[in-house]
């Protein structure tokens, strides 16, 4: 080939393969502007105040297409269906309680995600911005609304993209301390001190005296529930393997908890975990269930399922908590339940 | 906390482009031999095509977490068993990759490739939603790495004298680099001009890793003229008119001399290649390599144990790697070159004490603001003046009919040997905890080191060429 032809040939691939990734590039960013425009048939969405200090709502992320999608968005508990009202606050993941809420977001820096965790009043107006050092994943806030926690995916650097770990932190926000990272707590697995460098927790959930949590140890390919103390900073086991993102009951005696069926597989299935007789009881859900769930009331969870034949977007479901009857569709294009 | 370690060979890629590269072969070469040094257009050529691929493939990596997390809403944990497992796959692909180039005669069809199995990863990411599949796919993607590592870097050795392949290595472990950090860049800036357009990040870079292959195809000399560095095809012309190999030791007995490069030359096989091991020099090397590999704590841990020890804030965590890779690209080419005068020895020992006064200052770990900076540039430096010199002090010693298969030999051991050592360092942090592992790494790494020194500094070593010059 003449230096020239191979000049042409070099021209042309740039601009076929140039007018290509335009293409994509094109393709998704009008995507993306149809998720601004709401759709027939979808729920209505109207800007407003939601009030964390108000009972019997729920709230959560709505995902709906419009200007509100990604917006903290409530709905009356007893009318799930009903009219959305959104505030402008817009978060990956959210909780909510006694007047606290939790907002995850995830931007775009010039080289990397900015991500950061919003501590936010009963108006949802910013009180405190945490920095995280990766991908928003969980988020719950306790009972009383003094103490909050998070669980980031920290990336592996440059090459290693196939690798992943997790940081969990606490914060009170009476004085805002922050655990920056449960992994520096006190660990005793099955009656021993135990420590080591593939350590991962994720998934707090807090019991109602503003100290005891529970949350998941991942190490050594083996997942366990264990119950922290956020003044003593130490984490226990409680003896049950095969529970990632638990969830305590509002009377806290049972955790909701999402169990690794298939090792290796990315199947879970939703079970509740009596505290007092450590008895499984595999709830009415048949589907695979990757959320940490959130107690409506005593008798019923709720949690995120990937939306039928399109996996970018979630609808809530809600299911009784002691393995009887069905899971039904609580809240259409939404994730991150919260009872208020 | 990490749950396994990357460990790979150290960043490497590549991409190539330029229409100059071909065509200014011959008057580059005159220009060469009036002035002293200029790259090869080859090299250029190369590390054009990794540039392109590197930004390709760090596209995908820099938004990989956003998409499992946000934009498919699984938890990518367990993903580190997946990687650590591969790990080793990888090198061992890397080994075959080296030495099927040299079986075959070559390189450019088996880096070809490679290059091509990655570029067809790409648009695979658009169709699988699952981890496991895409743990396959990005399996796939890194035996397409694996497989075109040793056969490039023969290529790069092979269209360059001895006495300037410092400079070479340098010049394309730069652009490689600079591909690296130019890649999440242009990542970000599709995701926002598009919110939630991982698809379009994807098929973008698709379109970019083809282009990478395009460029080699067209830009890289194929099989005659790069296996035959004496040929009068002009992208050779850079060679000098002593042969290359004058360099190396006298080749074992075997048939692989690098005399005769027209001759039909006795097919390589593995016998011979493992008869390789028979140079003393490369045995020297292969066992540096590896007992210096077997003291680098990888870059996950580095940064890890700088967030530990420095305390610096959460939001700067996924920017460190950026902070390595700066410096490895500026000062890579400066290395290369200092590597070519004062030889190959003293600047990769050089660059691992670099390493030593890294891991030194996290142990210390001083309250000074300046410590995060201090550390990324050493360990940037590290990068510099080890990762391209070491397979110009390989590419020294080895024949040229087995010069895939050599550098493959030490890229393996020392890729395994990383891996060895993050799991032992990963277990290590978990006895004894932090700062104690390290110092043993230090330990380590200053006795490797000092085993370096000596072994390397045998008469025939990485003097012969430098020597020469100077």
């Amino acid at each position: 080939m003449t230096p020239k032809r191979r000049l042409l040939v070099l021209v042309v691939s740039v601009l076929l393969l140039a007018g290509l990734g335009t293409g994509f590039v094109l393709h998704a960013a009008s995507r993306a502007a149809d998720t601004n425009q709401a759709r027939a048939g979808d729920p209505t969405v109207t800007a407003g105040g939601v009030g964390l200090d108000q009972r019997a709502r729920i709230a959560f992320v709505n995902s709906a297409p419009g200007p509100h999608r990604t917006e903290v968005a409530a709905v009356p508990a007893a009318a799930p269906g009903a009219a959305r009202t959104a505030a402008q606050l817009k978060c990956a993941r959210f909780y909510a309680a006694s007047g606290t809420g939790v907002c995850l977001q995830s931007g775009l820096g010039v080289v990397s995600q900015t991500n950061r965790a919003v501590v936010t009043d009963a108006a949802l107006h910013t009180e405190h911005t945490f920095a995280l050092a990766g991908t928003p994943s969980r988020a719950r806030v306790s009972p009383s609304g003094h103490l909050v926690a998070w669980t980031v995916f920290v990336g592996g650097e440059s090459y290693g993209a196939a690798f992943f770990s997790t940081r969990t932190s606490i914060v009170d926000t009476r004085t805002w301390q922050l655990q920056s990272n449960l992994e520096d707590f006190a660990i005793t697995l099955n009656g021993s001190r135990y420590h080591a460098v593939d350590d991962n927790f994720w998934g707090v959930t807090f019991a109602a005296d503003d100290d005891t949590f529970y949350a998941t140890l991942g190490t050594g390919g083996h997942t366990y529930l264990m119950r922290g103390s956020v003044a003593h900073r130490t984490v226990v086991s409680v003896g049950v393997q095969n529970v990632e993102c638990p969830s305590l009951s509002p009377d806290g005696t049972r955790i909701a908890f999402k169990k690794r069926i298939l090792g290796g597989a990315s199947l879970w299935h939703e079970y509740v975990l009596d505290l007092r007789t450590l008895k499984q009881t595999p709830l009415a859900e048949h589907r695979s269930v990757d959320d940490q769930a959130a107690w409506l009331d005593d008798r019923t969870v709720a949690y995120a399922l990937p939306h039928e034949g399109d996996v970018k977007s979630t609808d809530l479901w809600s299911v009784p908590a002691d393995g009887s009857g069905a899971a039904r569709l609580l809240i259409r294009d939404a994730s991150s339940p919260a009872a208020l | 906390m990490y749950l396994a370690d990357r460990a790979a060979p150290a960043r490497e890629d590549s991409a190539e482009r330029t229409g100059r590269a071909g065509r200014t072969g011959r008057k580059a070469g005159a220009a060469v031999r009036r002035r002293a040094p200029a790259v090869a257009p080859v090299v250029l050529a190369l590390g054009a095509v990794s540039l392109i691929t590197d930004v390709s493939s760090e596209m995908v990596t820099a938004v990989l977490p956003l998409y499992l997390v946000v934009g498919l809403g699984l938890s990518p944990l367990g993903f580190g068993t997946l990687d650590g497992v591969y790990n080793g796959v990888s090198a061992l692909v890397q080994l075959t990759g080296g030495h099927l180039a040299d079986r075959v005669r070559d390189h450019k069809l088996i880096a070809g490739i490679g290059y091509g199995l990655s570029a067809l990863c790409k648009p695979l990411l658009l169709l699988v939603h699952g981890l496991g599949p895409l743990g396959v796919v990005l399996a796939l993607e890194r035996t397409g790495k694996g497989l075109r590592t040793s056969p490039r870097d023969a290529l790069i050795s092979l269209s360059t004298p001895a006495e300037h392949r410092g400079r070479a290595f340098g010049v394309h472990r730069a652009m490689d680099t600079t591909g690296a950090v130019l890649g999440p860049v242009t990542a970000f800036l599709i995701l926002r001009a598009a919110t939630d357009g991982y698809d379009a990040v994807f098929g973008v870079s698709a379109c970019v890793a083809v282009l990478g292959v395009v460029v080699l195809v067209l830009f890289v000399p194929g099989r005659a003229a790069s296996a035959r560095p004496a040929g009068p095809v002009p992208a050779q012309a850079a060679e000098p008119p002593e042969p290359v190999t004058a360099a190396a030791p006298p080749a074992p007995a075997s048939a692989s001399a690098p005399a005769a490069p027209d001759a039909p030359a006795t097919p390589v096989d593995l016998r011979e290649a493992v008869r390789l091991l028979r140079l003393p020099r490369l045995r020297a090397l292969t066992l540096c390599a590896v007992l210096l590999g077997l003291t680098t704590v990888s870059d996950a841990f580095v940064y890890l144990l700088l967030q530990h020890r420095a305390g610096i804030g959460e939001e700067w965590f996924p920017l460190l790697p950026l902070g390595t890779a700066s410096v490895f690209l500026l000062l890579a080419v400066p290395a290369g070159v200092l590597a070519d005068r004062i030889g190959r020895r003293t600047v990769f020992l050089a660059g691992h004490a670099g390493l030593l006064a890294a891991y030194a200052l996290l142990l210390w770990a001083p309250g000074v603001p300046a410590l995060p900076y201090l550390v990324l540039a050493l360990h940037g430096s590290f990068y510099a003046a080890t990762d391209g010199v070491l397979p110009a002090a390989v590419a020294d010693v080895v024949p040229e009919a087995l010069r895939g298969s050599g550098l493959a030999l030490v890229g393996t051991g020392q890729a395994l040997a990383r891996f060895c050592c993050s799991l032992a360092f990963g277990a290590a942090w978990t006895v004894w905890g932090d700062s104690r592992a390290l110092l043993g790494s230090a330990v380590a790494l200053l006795l490797g080191a000092a085993v370096a020194g000596v072994v390397l500094r045998s008469p025939t070593a990485v003097r012969t060429t430098p020597a020469r010059i100077s």
